[in-house]
């Protein structure tokens, strides 16, 4: 029994970050439609770039903050430089596009910092928190920050008038500017934000899986399992399925089909969602008038 | 002085031109009718003063330049567009929505209280302001998308088909809202409408456009009294 609360425990701390990265994929899914497939490599250099600022002497959270904000930065800087162009172009250019700054951000990374594995330090004390015997205090924090990340998004998006603006573009862009908000403002703001969430959960899950430039391949399938499970288009769901990805992996690795085989618990995940319940448990289902 | 000027205005879809090199003019605390069949154009020329479709032509609203201007910097110089289709925010509460009609103003306390002034113009809206737009009915959603327009301030409310699938009852509600906001917040008025005897009661000019032409145009009470409008447009 011990073990197995154990499992669920750790489970709910990868989920954490499974949900952040989730929620990361959904925001931008709602204003593009589209599954962004760099966000992980996108989170994996802002680590690296967290771990060049300890490297250099700062401290665990001021590196933290700074990273944060330069995740934002470079989120802003993608969208207006690389797909603000191709807006309007079709689909498939935009997925290659995608697909393109996974690779670049992975190579440029592993030529800038070499693919050698690092390791990443935690903020969170060795010895576990309030001396339980479950969960390690990393784990412990890695939940608190995911709950503050998420805390912070709901207040900014519920009772801001940019969160209220960001809202509406998602839903519809003509009326939005039809009410002046500049559209275009709010997508570079949506990837900022994205980045931003996406470099929390970097940081969160390096000390776990350590830092080496392929850390968020199976990260971000873990974060599709998720947010599919949850509906693409729900930020809410995306966190509920965050949670519930990680603990039915940790606890399916466990007991039932052995750690190697772990991962393929994401795809199965995707790929039974997609075939019972295409729109996920919280999702919209999309009709469209023909 | 004209507070909106249009001059030679020509606008396409892809290669097909809608309009051909429109003339008109509306003055400060008018009401301006545009009248015309399906497919004239009427729509488009509201499109087009908002920057929503590449035009050609000049443009000028209080004396400055909109031709080729975006959108929401067009609708920050005060024109508010009620869209067909009304343009609802249907995921989002009655108040959001009437929030986000005034996202550009930054004088706070004038928006509560333009709230509280719109609630008294539609009780309904009151009632209904923690739901979720999309529940509203038709009618409730163009009384929305009317008073979302008026958050804004604006100095020039265009109108696009309000009567559009509305009961005759809120029709005559909605063109006397209209007046009201023309004569009391003196707010000038666009209208394109298919309901050509109303709309000549209401404005003080009319344009009768035809395939993306001004084919006719005058004071209102004139126009009313041309005999091709009156056969055409009028029925009698």
């Amino acid at each position: 029994m011990d073990a197995f609360m154990h499992q669920v425990l750790s489970g709910l701390a990868t989920g954490g970050i499974y949900a952040s990265l989730a929620l990361a994929l959904v925001m931008i899914y709602r204003v593009t439609h589209l599954v962004n497939f760099a966000q992980g490599e996108m989170a994996m250099f802002s680590t690296y770039i967290a771990w060049s600022l300890i490297n250099a002497g700062m401290g665990y959270w001021p590196a933290f903050l700074l990273t944060v904000l330069l995740a934002f930065v470079l989120g802003v800087v993608i969208e207006r430089v690389v797909i603000r162009p191709v807006e309007n172009a079709p689909v498939l250019a935009i997925v290659v596009i995608f697909i393109a700054l996974l690779v670049i951000l992975n190579s440029a990374t592993g030529w800038i910092y070499s693919y050698t594995i690092k390791t990443f330090p935690s903020p969170f004390p060795k010895e576990p928190l309030f001396g339980n015997r479950y969960m390690s205090s990393h784990e412990l924090g890695a939940i608190g920050i995911t709950l503050v990340v998420l805390v912070l998004l709901y207040v900014f998006f519920r009772f801001t008038p940019l969160g209220l603006a960001m809202r509406a573009v998602a839903q519809n862009p003509e009326s939005s500017r039809l009410v002046g908000i500049r559209v275009g403002w709010m997508l570079a703001l949506g990837w900022g934000l994205a980045a931003a969430v996406g470099a929390v959960a970097g940081m969160m899950i390096a000390p776990i899986v350590y830092l080496d430039p392929n850390m968020m391949g199976g990260i971000l399938l873990y974060a599709f399992a998720a947010a599919l499970l949850g509906g693409i288009d729900s930020p809410g769901g995306a966190v509920i399925g965050g949670f519930a990805v990680g603990v039915l992996e940790n606890v399916l690795g466990a007991y039932v089909i052995g750690n190697d085989l772990k991962l393929s618990v994401a795809l199965g995940l995707i790929i039974g969602v997609l075939l019972v319940k295409p729109s996920g448990l919280f999702g919209k289902v999309h009709v469209t008038r023909v | 002085m004209a507070l909106l000027e249009v001059k030679g205005l020509r606008a396409s879809y892809g290669p097909t031109r809608v309009l051909h090199g429109l003339d008109f003019a509306l003055d400060e605390g008018s009401i301006t009718a545009v009248l015309g069949a399906n497919g004239a154009g009427k729509t488009t020329t509201l499109r087009a003063l908002c920057g929503m479709v590449k035009t050609e032509g000049e443009m000028r609203f209080g004396g400055a330049r909109i031709d080729g201007r975006l959108t929401e910097d067009i609708v920050r110089l005060g024109i508010a567009h009620v869209p067909d289709g009304r343009g609802t925010f249907v995921n989002l509460t009655t108040e959001e929505n009437l929030r986000l009609g005034a996202y550009t103003r930054k004088d706070r306390a004038a928006v509560e209280s333009d709230l509280a002034r719109i609630f008294t113009y539609f009780p309904r809206l009151k009632e209904r302001r923690r739901q979720q737009a999309g529940t509203l009915s038709g009618g409730e959603q163009q009384m929305l998308a009317v008073s979302r327009a008026l958050m804004l301030r604006p100095k020039l409310l265009l109108f696009d088909e309000p009567s559009f699938g509305l009961a005759p009852l809120l029709v005559r509600e909605l063109f006397e809202i209209m007046r009201t906001v023309n004569q009391r917040e003196r707010v000038s008025i666009l209208l394109v409408e298919q309901n050509a005897a109303m709309a000549l009661d209401l404005a003080d000019r009319a344009y009768l456009i035809e395939t993306g032409r001004v084919v006719l145009s005058g004071p209102a009470d004139e126009i009313k009294r041309d005999d091709a409008v009156r056969r055409s447009y009028l029925g009698y």
